[in-house]
């Protein structure tokens, strides 16, 4: 049996959202539990080094980190109220099974690493905030299993906690603004990044201007990196992409190409890298909607493809009592997260209360910014080009794209459920986390993107994490 | 951030680590970028994701099979095995 914690807000989740969620919800009166997979608040965006015995965070140096004085004030309060015993804070555990029963949530940990000496406590609350994140979404692309091909979340995330580069030379590609950071984070930590190639062009963000400029900090942003890519001459490619990863046993190399505005390889315009170790690809991030489909939330299409959660003003779900904030309503970067943490804290401190959201008009203009950002920077259609038949596109089951064109086209698995059933695709240990976008692409057809529905029968798992066997005969129900 | 040197082994090799990084980290700092075969076509695979997504740089870790290599943290005396 696990402890059980009673408190009136659980907050799953201690990044940018989940923080502010959790120091909302405090300090507008409530008791608060927090579970966080990680080892220490700061999530995936505020991730530093391990504090080992020095809770003071502002001895810890952080590489290369945005808005790190949002998250030292968010650090202090949330420290604060665990002092004061206000807050429970469960780092070091993942949610495998969350439920909602009478009028109470109640979710079910494990801890997220075996060796961590982390102990699994069940959480009962009045109120749920989610706040899991997203990662990288991910495409398919010949070679993409080879060793040294990494998320470019990844790579930064390797950078830091540990302080060291996982390689010497890289090649960074796909799409988006968030490939900017991570070369820039690449090169301020000493290696050479030999380019950086996006498959959209600038010329994407003229109908947005008006949306851009709302969010002036933005900019400030853009012309740092631009000017940390001129210190270290790191050529930015725009409409290119990377067409193969090259080497046999590990990246050696990478093939490039021009694409043209749908994304289309231009004939003529091969390109290779040679000597490169790590290749990095971000194709924008995909939120983590298990939590939020398994207790039943509406959701809807964002305008970057992603499943995402359906929100009221105040952060509150569909599902009274449950609450949402950060990539989950739609994928917006820390600072609209923090924004969207603090009102659903607050909210789900106090849900009977009229009191207005703070700042409703800067969540607006951030995510106003943010649809002009997935609208620049699309998943290029005709991206299911780019496969060879050969190409591995489930990297747990081993499914290529040939077995899955072929279960589209011969047996007619066209949604993502029945694509799995018949090919195995997102069945392995990742769950269709990495695949899933492309899987239920492939399966809508070529140059289809998927339904909210494929999306959401992707995102349905039964449990939301690996969880052992005796853990599941230890629940009592 | 703590550089505390410790020792760890890998498929009992003894191999230079910092406390508190994490055994994928250690790794591939020294040059090992694969330590797990797939079942179906032998292929080789270290990291990928980074932050415990996609189970591809699973170890085992002091015996305990299926551990994900980004978020296990090195300490000293841990031995760490392929797959």
């Amino acid at each position: 049996m696990s402890t059980v914690v009673t408190v009136d807000v659980a907050v799953v989740g201690a990044g940018p959202a989940g923080l502010a969620a959790a120091v909302a919800a405090t300090e507008t009166g409530a008791r608060v539990a927090v579970v966080d997979a990680g080892n220490q608040p700061g999530g995936q965006f505020w991730r530093h080094a391990p504090e080992t015995g020095n809770p003071g965070t502002a001895d810890v140096q952080p590489h290369g980190h945005h808005g790190w004085s949002t998250y030292l004030d968010l650090r202090a309060r949330f420290d604060a109220a665990r002092s004061a015993g206000r807050i429970t804070y469960l780092p070091g555990l993942q949610v495998w099974m969350a439920q909602h029963s009478g009028d109470a949530f109640v979710l079910r940990t494990t801890a997220a690493v075996a060796s961590s000496g982390a102990t699994p406590a069940t959480v009962a609350a009045d109120r749920l905030v989610l706040c899991p994140g997203g990662y990288d979404r991910q495409l398919p692309i010949p070679g993409w299993d080879l060793p040294g091909v990494m998320a470019a979340g990844g790579i930064q995330a390797f950078i830091k906690a540990n302080g060291v580069l996982p390689g010497k030379r890289f090649v960074i590609a796909g799409t988006g603004p968030f490939l900017l950071p991570v070369a820039a984070g690449i090169a301020e930590a000493g290696g050479k990044v030999l380019a950086v190639l996006e498959s959209s062009s600038p010329s994407a963000w003229l109908p947005h201007l008006r949306a851009a400029a709302g969010v002036p900090g933005k900019a400030l942003e853009g012309m740092a990196y631009a000017a940390v890519f001129a210190r270290h001459r790191i050529p930015y490619r725009t409409r290119n992409i990377v067409t193969e990863i090259l080497g046999t046993d590990r990246a050696e190399g990478v093939r490039t190409a021009r694409v043209d505005a749908a994304g289309r390889v231009r004939p003529g315009t091969a390109r290779t890298y040679a000597d490169v170790d790590v290749v990095g690809f971000g194709w924008g991030f995909t939120p983590q909607l298990e939590l939020p489909v398994s207790l039943g939330v509406e959701t809807r299409l964002d305008a970057d493809g992603s499943l995402v959660g359906i929100v009221d003003e105040r952060q509150q779900s569909s599902v009274p009592g449950l609450y949402l904030a950060g990539e989950v309503t739609g994928v917006g970067g820390a600072t609209l997260a923090v924004l969207e943490g603090l009102a659903a804290g607050a909210a789900a401190a106090r849900p009977e209360s009229d009191v207005p959201v703070k700042q409703p008009a800067a969540i607006a203009r951030h995510r106003r910014f943010a649809q002009a950002m997935h609208h620049a920077h699309p998943v290029p259609a005709a991206w299911q080009d780019w496969l060879s038949p050969d190409t591995t596109v489930c990297r747990c089951e081993e499914v290529t794209a040939g077995e899955i064109t072929e279960a589209r086209d011969q047996l007619g698995a066209r949604d993502i459920r029945s694509l799995k059933s018949f090919t195995r695709a997102g069945m392995g240990w990742c769950q269709g986390r990495v695949c899933g976008f492309a899987s239920a692409c492939l399966s809508a057809g070529p140059g289809q993107m998927p339904d909210a529905g494929s999306l959401a029968s992707s995102a349905k798992r039964p449990l939301a994490a690996p969880v052992g066997i005796g853990e599941l005969a230890a629940q009592d129900g | 951030m703590n550089t505390q040197p410790v020792t760890i082994s890998f498929d009992g090799r003894p191999l230079a680590a910092a406390a508190g990084q994490s055994v994928g980290a250690a790794l591939a700092s020294q040059g090992i970028t694969a330590w797990r075969s797939t079942r179906k076509g032998g292929k080789p695979r270290g990291l990928f994701c980074g932050i415990g997504v996609c189970f591809d740089c699973l170890v085992t870790v002091d015996g305990e099979p299926n551990q994900r290599a980004c978020l296990v943290e090195a300490c000293d005396g841990m031995e760490v095995e392929g797959s």
